[in-house]
């Protein structure tokens, strides 16, 4: 066989870079036997042919056999780790369930945990996307606006949305082309509904033809022109079924008010509750208001009565802030100089902003609800936040459990981001479990949560941005909290790890430590936030409101049945034996509907004219409300002329600058009034705000308002029972519908009480999580520090001992914590409280009590795991591994 | 199945695998080859040829152990594969029938 000859070890290398070339560009599935071959042959051509031949040959061939775009076709020797091999990501998760059913009381902690954190985010996401969904049912919701009023009032620069009745008319006239729908309306105000012998008092409005279309209500009979003739009447859909039950409400005749004609031409479907004009439960035409109504007759040309809403849709291709511009001397173009001294703006304000932003100083917007929308927002994501801590914390701590585990996987093979890829798709596993929780915790608690937020919010199965959001935040949170775990262990030399020199340095902790501070200085700050608010709370409720509030009654009757016949109907009334006395109010004692300007007394300065509150009332209202009077008498029938009389209270005195006010004359447009007495301040509006200067006089034109004082030793039930009777026999065509004067009273705190029952919510939960992470970590501590334990032990250490050294290291943390989070919680809620007038002060036991509670809170949860590791037997603890 | 076509230089290195039997890679291949027919045969040629009839089949191949020359790099085997053997029978049987269809005066005259 012609073999090569083989004796030539001393043979002269072939050029190397060609064979560098080789290696490169070779097809790579041949490359080492054709290496091997090329060397033999160089080495038979060196004796065949000579060197010089040799070395051409050789390259000649290498060239000839370079392939540089051939791949590898067969399965290599050793097959090579791919990144996403099915088969590992399913292992990922096999070692990921077995983990978390290994260690079962860190993954409930954990899953526990997020979802707890999970849920607070998504119950605030469902409240935030309510908020800021706010009349989004309005088709033409980005096209809509209200047209708003800016009048400096002597002084104060005042924006509300009333305006006279004429601007309506003004803005269809002058500036009609800007917009497509114009509608007037008078405010939402109860007027009773009839029909046969049904009646029901309820809200509604009078409002221009333009409405229905404009605000796309849904008819459910009828159609958009149901407003056109002025004897009609629109209806929503539980209105109609009040009325008529199952019977069809089309072309009925109803009456408003007892007097008003109408004929039902329309029905609505019920507008959401997140609805502006959710409580509208009909709607009446403007024309029959101001064709129909005395007040409506009287003041439908007049600039200075500013009691109508106006809204508006924007005509196509017109752009908000510009028409907003446009009108802005609507008002101020028409008026005589007696109202053009309060400089009347007027704006637009879009629906948009209707619910978010409806606060106004000095003529701009201060915002509103979008404050809470952001208070809530950034809580939700600090809730969160604590619960994704506890997970890198837990994590990172049980870390050098699994050192040996990344070990032997680094060892066989696993790159780096196997491991990364390993732990995320662990933690994913986690967040998808927490996930599911959170979603059943939320079904759970929602309708609690409804209750509290003063909502009707459902879980949005359907919508598919739920799920998106839903899911994304699930992949964001488990990427996010499992990042940290993931970099952090890949990152373990396996040498180090597996001979068992792996030790986590001195400041491994750290990182830790300072989540743990983080954690704790949301909780404290949430806790001193909730403190506060409840504080204030409480603050105002105490303040003395100046009359009596128990047993008042206040009645509506907005016809004049009663009032025509008062007297009888007083007297009948006190021969029940059950009131000690009544009176008609034009104002019910907890709101304030008039405001007048236009006073002038003796010693008044030149601009000094800022309007006053005034009070309509009959000479019994003192008796029934019980007020204090200061100086000078009550009203009494006993004067002739007391008719011409007027009663103010201690802020108008002052405001005035009246050194004896009894007896001095104030002038009211033209008409002389005296002052009588002068009577403590009574809170009218807002408990929060000073009590305007209020003018109380003789109410010389119809009170719609009743107010009865019941006896106080008589049961509720049976006076309001008597009462009605009498009510009943007078105005038999209005429902007896009462209110109690401290129910009304409390209701003013619903926004403050619902936003410090949700604040107490939150900060419960957060210290919960953060108490849930602590449990963990110190039950960490112990288990790790189980041997040092006992050795301490056995020399004689005491369980106390122990105890003081488990837990200083946390109570210095949390010292820490709230030491960061005393001014932060300062500077916010002294800014909340500055927005009432009437606030209590934040005094330093708050953050005291605050940080001593959180120190409790963390002595218990960390002694729990101190003690119990301090209580174990020396012999077992060192026997341990 | 369809006739395989073998080339001619393909036909001479199957026959040259088959001569080499146990021996046969790239190196003794060549060897042979520029020996037997006395041409000068192109190592790259030859080894592209062998990569080739793997892939058709006619050739199986697998590596064999390290080895002290050449640096401890492996040799491929080549065996001629049952495919191959057939593909060399009918390339023999036809040019047997060409030749018997050869006229004898034909034949005569080219000196055989």
């Amino acid at each position: 066989m012609p073999i090569t000859d083989r004796r030539k070890p001393i043979a002269p290398l072939p050029p190397r870079w060609s064979t560098k070339l080789l290696r490169w560009f070779a097809a790579p599935d041949t490359l080492e036997e054709t290496e091997g071959d090329l060397l033999e042959m160089y080495a038979y051509w060196i004796e065949t042919v000579g060197v010089r031949k040799a070395r051409w040959r050789y390259v000649v061939s290498v060239v000839k056999l370079l392939r540089p775009f051939a791949r590898s076709k067969r399965l290599e020797q050793y097959p090579r780790t791919y990144f996403f091999s099915h088969v590992m990501i399913h292992n990922y998760f096999k070692i990921a369930v077995r983990n978390l059913l290994k260690n079962k009381g860190y993954s409930a902690i954990n899953i526990g945990g997020l979802a707890v954190g999970m849920a607070v985010a998504m119950l605030i996401g469902l409240w935030v996307h309510d908020e800021v969904t706010f009349n989004r049912y309005h088709q033409n919701y980005d096209r809509i606006a209200q047209v708003m009023q800016t009048q400096d009032l002597g002084g104060d620069v005042v924006t509300q949305a009333k305006s006279p009745a004429p601007l309506g008319k003004e803005l269809r006239a002058t500036y009609g082309d800007n917009f497509k729908y114009l509608a007037t309306s008078t405010t939402t105000a109860n007027h009773v509904l009839s029909f046969a012998d049904r009646k029901f008092t309820k809200k509604g409005k009078f409002i221009d033809s333009d409405a229905p279309q404009m605000f796309t209500l849904k008819m459910l009979s009828g159609n958009y022109a149901a407003l056109q003739e002025p004897g009609s009447v629109l209806l929503s859909e539980s209105t109609a079924e009040a009325l008529f039950g199952k019977e069809n409400a089309l072309n009925k005749l109803i009456k408003i008010d007892n007097d008003l004609n109408v004929r039902v031409t329309g029905v609505y479907e019920e507008l959401p509750y997140n609805s502006t004009l959710a409580n509208v439960a009909f709607m009446a035409p403007w024309q029959l208001y101001i064709s129909g109504v005395a007040y409506g007759i009287k003041n439908k040309d007049n600039w200075g009565n500013n009691f109508v809403e106006i809204y508006a849709q924007l005509a196509d291709n017109t752009d908000m802030s510009e028409v907003s511009r446009k009108i802005k001397d609507a008002k101020a173009n028409k008026v005589g100089p007696e109202d053009f001294v309060s400089k009347p703006e007027i704006s637009l304000q879009p629906m948009s902003r209707w619910h978010l932003y409806s606060e106004w100083k000095n003529g701009v917007n201060t915002g509103g609800r979008i404050q809470y929308v952001w208070l809530f927002g950034i809580i939700g994501g600090f809730v969160l936040l604590l619960a994704c801590i506890n997970f890198m914390n837990l994590s990172t701590a049980r870390s050098e459990k699994r050192a040996k585990e990344v070990g032997i996987r680094k060892a066989s093979g696993s790159m780096r981001g196997q491991l990364v890829t390993q732990f995320l798709s662990e933690s994913l596993l986690v967040a998808g479990f927490s996930f599911v929780l959170a979603l059943i915790l939320v079904f759970l608690i929602l309708p609690s949560f409804n209750e509290v937020a003063d909502k009707k919010m459902g879980i949005l199965w359907t919508n598919p941005w739920f799920w998106l959001a839903g899911i994304g935040f699930s992949l964001f949170t488990g990427l996010l909290s499992g990042s940290y775990p993931a970099l952090y262990l890949s990152s373990f030399q396996p040498v180090k790890v597996l001979k068992g020199t792996f030790k986590a340095g001195r400041f491994a902790s750290v990182p830790r430590k300072v989540l743990v501070v983080l954690q704790f200085t949301v909780s404290v700050t949430l806790i001193i936030g909730t403190i506060i608010v409840f504080r204030q709370i409480q603050f105002t409720k105490n303040r003395p409101i100046g009359y009596n509030r128990d047993k008042l009654v206040m009645v509506d009757m907005p016809t004049l049945d009663i009032h025509n016949h008062f007297e009888s109907f007083r007297s009948e009334l006190l021969e029940t034996g059950v009131v000690v006395e009544t009176a008609k109010t034009t104002t019910p004692m907890t709101e304030k509907r008039q405001n007048e300007n236009g006073f002038s007394w003796k010693g008044r300065e030149e601009n000094q004219d800022k309007p006053f509150a005034t009070f309509g009332v009959t000479h019994e209202f003192g008796k029934t409300v019980d007020w204090k009077i200061k100086d000078g008498r009550d009203f009494s029938k006993d004067f002739a002329d007391d008719n011409l009389a007027v009663i103010l209270n201690e802020s108008a005195v002052k405001y005035m600058g009246l050194k004896n006010p009894v007896g001095e004359t104030i002038t009211w447009g033209t008409q002389p009034l005296h002052v009588v007495g002068v009577v403590k301040d009574m809170i009218m509006e807002s408990p929060y705000e000073p009590v305007q200067q209020t003018i109380y006089y003789i109410a010389p034109w119809p009170a719609y308002i009743l107010s009865i004082r019941l006896k106080p030793d008589v049961g509720n039930s049976e006076a309001l029972a008597k009462i009605e009777t009498v009510f009943k026999k007078y105005a038999p065509a209005v429902p007896f519908d009462y209110k109690f004067v401290d129910e009304e009273y409390d209701a003013k705190f619903r926004m403050e009480e619902r936003i410090g029952k949700l604040a107490s919510f939150f900060a419960v939960l957060a210290v919960f999580i953060s108490c849930l992470g602590l449990f963990g970590l110190a039950s960490f501590v112990a288990e790790q520090r189980t041997k040092e334990i006992g050795i301490r032990k056995v020399l004689g250490a005491s369980v106390t001992n122990l105890w003081q050294m488990l837990s200083r290291d946390f109570v210095l943390l949390v010292i820490i914590s709230c030491l960061i989070s005393a001014p932060i919680a300062w500077y916010a809620l002294h800014s909340w409280l500055q927005k009432y007038n009437y606030h209590t002060e934040i005094s330093w036991w708050i953050f005291a009590a605050s940080g001593a509670g959180a120190l409790i809170v963390t002595l218990l949860t960390v002694s729990f795991q101190a003690i119990r590791a301090a209580l174990l037997d020396p012999v077992k603890s060192l026997k341990t591994e | 199945m369809k006739r395989t076509f073998l080339g001619e230089f393909e036909e001479v290195v199957l026959l040259t695998v088959a001569i080499l039997g146990e021996e046969a890679y790239g190196v003794t291949v060549t060897q042979e080859l520029e020996q037997k027919t006395g041409r000068s045969v192109g190592f790259s040629t030859v080894h592209t040829t062998l990569q080739r009839m793997e892939e058709k089949g006619l050739l199986s191949s697998k590596m064999g152990g390290a080895t002290a020359e050449r640096g401890g790099r492996r040799k491929r085997f080549f065996t001629v594969t049952a495919f191959g053997r057939k593909a060399l029978q009918e390339v023999k049987q036809v040019r047997e029938e060409l030749w018997n269809a050869l006229p004898p005066q034909t034949l005569q005259l080219m000196g055989g």
